[in-house]
């Protein structure tokens, strides 16, 4: 891992989620749960193809109590309560791709949340896409 | 539903079927300390987060990764930024793990990307080849974006484009990656490129071409 090149900080530190603040962390030793405990050693999802910008969105707000769904789990119905792609998901969870992955399956298996697949590589020849990211950053 | 404060979800606030935003991404490739995080960063309208991938094979056992002997059971990690368009469409900027020795997350972060930005150094144009040869053979679309550091010597942007053995088809262009208007132009350049490669027309209205 390195570190980031130019930290800045010019975003207010509104935007980590209490589940990633209070996640049990030591520094010298990481997590204490390990990635792979929280799929139950799972590395594949059981549904869905997640690409790191596949959207996803929670389709109803954070269920209370739900049998066979994890910390995480939740953690993510609670942040998809907005659109997040797969990557941002991971970045304010702090859990690697592949463990994000395997818990968006079983959360899209059961019904919590719902996905938008990429655009294919076909859909690289609309040209609305390409005037609406010009417009964007024009905007900016 | 609940409605996040994010803007992504906006004015779909009651409406029962959400449609969710198309998801578009560039990649901002180039050596180590070439400023793409700090590119990522400047127009990001987000904090840049950072998702990392643990390096495994897929025959291999998932104990395997805490296998402390294999040097290559390693994390990797990139920086994001987002930007929100209007018309329901999420710019993605994913800056490419430095070293090039990572083709696998390369490879997935550039898999249906609109193009890619390759940062260069004057100081150490070299460091940019692999990128370079990475999106010429993966029909990436591709601007090349001289940032300029301090105290760098100023070359001529054909020397460069002569330097890097670049085809005369790849824009070659000089930023500075914490100005936001400089990025912001190497951002609309690559576009106007990938429409340009792509054989979709460029608009009508006068454009920096």
């Amino acid at each position: 891992m390195m570190p980031p090149e130019d930290p800045q900080d010019q975003w207010p530190d509104d935007t980590v989620p209490p589940a990633a603040r209070g996640r049990l962390l030591d520094e010298q030793a990481g997590p204490m749960v390990r990635p792979y405990v929280m799929t139950s050693g799972r590395i594949e999802p059981t549904r869905g193809e997640f690409d790191l910008i596949t959207l996803v969105v929670a389709v109803g707000p954070e269920p209370e109590g739900a049998i066979g769904l994890g910390p995480e789990h939740l953690a993510i119905i609670r942040l998809c309560q907005s659109v997040m792609s797969v990557a941002e998901i991971t970045g304010h969870l702090d859990l690697p791709v592949a463990t994000v992955r395997v818990m968006l399956g079983d959360l899209l298996d059961k019904g919590f949340v719902s996905m938008q697949e990429p655009e294919p590589e076909a859909d690289m020849h609309d040209i609305r896409l390409y005037k609406a990211v010009i417009d964007g950053l024009r905007a900016l | 539903m609940v409605s996040g404060p994010s803007s992504a979800g906006g004015g779909r606030h009651g409406v029962r079927a959400r449609r969710l935003p198309t998801a578009v991404k560039i990649v901002i490739a180039g050596g180590f300390g070439v400023g793409k995080t700090t590119m990522v960063a400047t127009v990001s309208e987000t904090r840049p987060l950072r998702t990392e991938e643990v390096l495994t094979d897929r025959g291999v056992g998932v104990d395997d990764i805490s296998g402390v002997e294999r040097k290559d059971t390693t994390t990797v990690a990139m920086d994001f930024g987002r930007i929100t368009m209007k018309e329901d469409y999420v710019l993605y900027l994913f800056g490419t793990p430095g070293q090039e020795r990572f083709w696998f997350m390369w490879d997935e972060v550039s898999l249906g990307a609109l193009g890619a930005v390759v940062l260069a150094d004057t100081r150490r144009l070299s460091d940019c080849f692999p990128s370079v040869d990475y999106f010429e053979r993966r029909n990436t679309p591709f601007i090349v974006a001289v940032n300029c550091f301090e105290g760098a010597k100023r070359y001529d942007l054909a020397e460069i484009q002569m330097a890097l053995n670049l085809g005369p088809k790849v824009p070659v262009m000089l930023c500075d990656a914490r100005d936001l208007d400089s990025c912001k132009q190497v951002l609309i350049d690559l576009v106007l490129h990938a429409m340009k490669s792509r054989g979709l027309t460029e608009e009508p209205e006068p454009q920096n071409a």
